[in-house]
């Protein structure tokens, strides 16, 4: 009833001069809204992202100063074996291995395999580790696991260990436990080899860049832009997925790619007209991911790792899958060697 | 024969019958020309005044029993030629849309349908045929060649009937345009595929986009559109011909007002003419309310068990097809690209497996329920079935890739494993295709059923509305010559 009143109050008062008052106070505040608003918002977007990066480099330097050396000595332990003893102890007795299946020259599953036997850097080491468990390289099960499934993979207890060019960071330590780092890499620029581009530099100006969408690569691209790399960059091209980026570059949508640079050379090892550019920008490791609380499968997967690096095993996986992409003629990568253990 | 009229009311023109209806009268006097240019003429008097001659002979004339005469017969002429020429107009426009129902609209939307058909059929061999790899099916690739030139040749037909402009116009413009570069994704993705390169993959996913974001909601509102061209056609033809029925009404009214004025007057039961003219004017009305009802009963039928059938069907079929395409790409990116649905993450392609499924079980029992008679009931029981046991292998080799056991269920998809589910999805489409075909012969059935209810009709009331006027003329005529 009351309110019934007060309509039909307001909508009398709104047909006289009130009307008009009304109308022109709420001008206003319109005006006064839509100058006052990007006040408010550009302050807010400065203050959150200065407080974003203040947290970013404090939780780097409070949590973790180097997460690629947070893993376990092979040689330590109580000598239990609980994980591999429960690996060993079942009926089809093999390793189950999370892996990547579109990953050329990591993990891949080439269709001219008649075997359909999958292959790349990553498959050599997850045989490699398969023979020092359980005493043959061809005990073990794969499983093809999308990206953003790799964590849950784990904790969900659906594989054994995650061997799919997975960055260590601080965040996912807290989540997955790490073996030591088995390879060294950074974020790095590919680009047609008859590109200007040199590299992560003033040559991206007016540049259109793809990078994959969520990707630490397009993180980077945003906080560069204007700082190490031209403000001209168009970093707006974002992909489902960084070999996508490659679909684009062939169409000549995008002028150049920034992602892992493992991937990088992936994605050149599959077009011979295009190459990495410059060194990486970023460094960064690859480790085994297993459970939180399986010690004694991440001092077996230390010591494998020790034993595969030490006999040259390594190497030759390199030379046979890596080399030919990532080393350039006279300069050597980065990723060449084999990065060092450093453990807790 | 010739009767003094029996009335002793005898109108009051009848003292002077020798006398013409409408005796030569001068003019009223114009209006004096005017004298000088300066003077200004003015025309809505002369107008008035000659509209005042007019109303002032007719009633003159109505003041005489000939005079009468005249004008009922010219009126009953008139109301008969007006019945007859608005029956003919109604009926060709009806006959004329159910003629394009028939041979024009329908044909024209099941084209469309055939190019969002093949365009989906497209896809999911472009697909298949990269899952098997170096072993693909010749008649894989042919298939894909197929449905390919099909899309183009339909969409050329397509064309040729849409306005210059119009929406449709634009959706096959964009078609034509997307087509090749389509195409040209699926073809690099399948050299990329032979090379060993993964980017392949990429490729067909970017093709598949292209198709199920692009290609296929422009061939579903080119087929919209070509749907409501079908139905207006249909609404055009089985309107109710209201205006012919009503004057038909007012035309029998009016003779057999003029017949019990000519008994009353002359105490003649049958005027010959009138007769005669009330006759055709019966025909033609009965022809009419017969005719039309029975072509909209076959224009129900056509649409009932023929339209909307086949558009449910159409339905299952792109349903199938998106969930055999899907299914593919599943192996074929495995795992690449995924969803979120509440809060899990799923594989984009086995969640549209699943919805698409769901989608062809949800079309193929509205189809069941549609089909009017056995034969058309079959082939969608078939589908169904075979639908299930698609589904139940598909679990299986969904299981056997989750296991690891990647080039098992590769196989079982490809269909050189045991129990493939290639084998379901061919067999699913061929049923559905089975009873669309009879759908389409049931509709063509009932729709030239129609159609032909309405054969001769504008025709014959043309004819039977002069003869019938010629009869008013005539009978009035008699009656009119007993007074010279």
């Amino acid at each position: 009833m009351n309110a019934q009143r007060v309509t039909r109050l307001l909508r009398s008062g709104l047909r006289g001069w009130g009307g008009v008052g009304a109308m022109a106070a709420v001008c206003a505040l319109a005006v006064a809204f839509a100058l006052l608003l990007p006040l408010t918002q550009s302050d807010g977007a400065a203050s959150g992202g200065g407080q974003r990066l203040a947290h970013g480099t404090q939780a780097k330097a409070e949590d973790c100063p180097d997460p690629q050396n947070q893993s376990l000595s092979p040689s330590g332990g109580d000598g239990s074996t609980p994980t591999i003893d429960r690996i060993k102890a079942r009926k089809d007795r093999r390793l189950i291995v999370g892996v990547d299946t579109n990953s050329y020259r990591w993990g891949y599953l080439n269709p001219n395999n008649v075997k359909g036997e999958l292959e790349g850097f990553d498959i050599d080491l997850v045989h490699q580790i398969a023979k020092d468990l359980l005493g043959n390289p061809d005990l073990v099960s794969f499983k093809a696991i999308p990206t953003d499934q790799r964590i849950p993979a784990i904790q969900h207890g659906e594989v054994d260990m995650v061997v799919r060019t997975m960055t260590i960071t601080c965040a996912r330590l807290k989540q997955v436990a790490f073996s030591a780092p088995y390879f060294s890499t950074g974020q790095q620029v590919l680009a047609p080899k008859t590109s200007t581009i040199t590299g992560y530099d003033k040559s991206l100006a007016g540049k259109k860049v793809c990078s994959a969408e969520g990707s630490t690569a397009y993180d980077n691209l945003k906080a560069d832009r204007g700082v190490k790399i031209p403000a001209s960059t168009d970093i707006s091209t974002q992909v489902p997925n960084q070999l996508d980026c490659l679909v684009k570059l062939q169409l000549g949508e995008v002028d150049a790619v920034v992602t892992d640079g493992a991937l990088a050379a992936s994605q050149a090892a599959q077009d011979p007209t295009v190459e990495l550019k410059g060194r990486p920008f970023t460094h960064e490791f690859y480790g085994v991911a297993m459970k939180l609380d399986a010690q004694d499968l991440v001092r077996q997967v230390n010591r494998t790792l020790e034993n595969y690096i030490r006999s040259g095993g390594w190497q030759a996986s390199y030379t046979k899958w890596l080399h030919p992409t990532l080393d350039q003629p006279g300069r050597k990568s980065d990723s060449a060697t084999p990065p060092e253990a450093h453990y807790k | 024969m010739t009767h003094p009229p029996k009335s002793s009311a005898a109108p009051p023109g009848s003292g002077v019958p020798t006398m013409p209806a409408v005796p030569p009268q001068p003019g009223p006097p114009e209006p004096p020309t005017p004298p000088g240019p300066a003077a200004v003429p003015e025309p809505g008097a002369a107008r008035r005044t000659a509209f005042a001659e007019g109303v002032d002979r007719l009633r003159a004339a109505a003041t005489t029993e000939p005079g009468r005469l005249r004008i009922i017969g010219a009126l009953l002429a008139l109301a008969v030629v007006a019945f007859g020429a608005v029956t003919a107009w109604q009926m060709t426009d009806r006959a004329g849309a159910a003629n394009d129902v028939l041979t024009s609209s329908q044909p024209l939307s099941s084209d469309a349908a055939d190019i969002y058909r093949s365009l989906a059929d497209a896809n999911t061999a472009a697909a298949s045929g990269y899952l098997a790899g170096p072993q693909e099916k010749p008649q894989v690739r042919q298939g894909y060649e197929n449905d390919i030139r099909t899309a183009a040749d339909k969409l050329v037909t397509a064309a040729s009937n849409s306005d210059p402009g119009s929406d449709s116009a634009t959706a096959i413009a964009q078609l034509n345009e997307l087509l090749p570069r389509y195409k040209g994704l699926v073809e690099t993705a399948r050299a990329n595929n032979r090379q060993g390169y993964p980017v392949g993959s990429a490729y067909l996913r970017a093709a598949n986009e292209m198709m199920q974001q692009q290609m296929l909601p422009k061939a579903q509102s080119l087929y919209e559109r070509e749907n409501q061209r079908l139905n207006s056609d249909y609404a055009a033809a089985k309107a109710f011909p209201w205006a012919a029925i009503g004057l038909g009404v007012v035309v029998l009214a009016a003779l057999a007002w003029a017949q019990r004025r000519n008994f009353l007057h002359t105490n003649r039961v049958l005027n010959h003419g009138l007769v005669t003219a009330s006759a055709a004017s019966v025909v033609v009305l009965l022809w009419l309310v017969v005719g039309h009802t029975v072509a909209r009963m076959g224009l129900n039928d056509s649409y009932d068990h023929g339209v909307r059938s086949m558009n449910v069907l159409h339905d299952a079929r792109i349903a199938s097809l998106t969930a055999r395409s899907d299914e593919n790409l599943s192996l074929i990116r495995r795992g690449a690209d995924t969803k979120t649905v509440g809060d899990t993450t799923v594989d984009a392609y086995s969640w549209g497996y699943d919805d698409q499924i769901g989608k062809l079980a949800k079309a193929l029992t509205k189809a069941d329920s549609l089909a009017d008679d056995s034969a058309g009931r079959k082939p969608v029981r078939d589908a169904d079935s075979y639908m299930k046991a698609w589904k139940d292998r598909h679990g299986v080799a969904q299981s056997l890739n989750d296991k690891g056991d990647y080039q098992q269920a590769r196989d079982k998809v490809i269909g050189v494993g045991k129990d493939p589910t290639s084998v379901c999805f061919d067999n699913v489409d061929a049923a559905i295709k089975t009873a669309l075909d009879h759908e389409q012969r049931e509709f063509q059935h009932a729709a030239s059923g129609g159609r032909d209810a309405l054969t001769g009709l504008p025709y014959g009331a043309a004819v039977l509305a002069v003869l019938g006027a010629a009869g008013a003329v005539v009978g009035i005529g008699r009656r009119l010559s007993e007074y010279r």
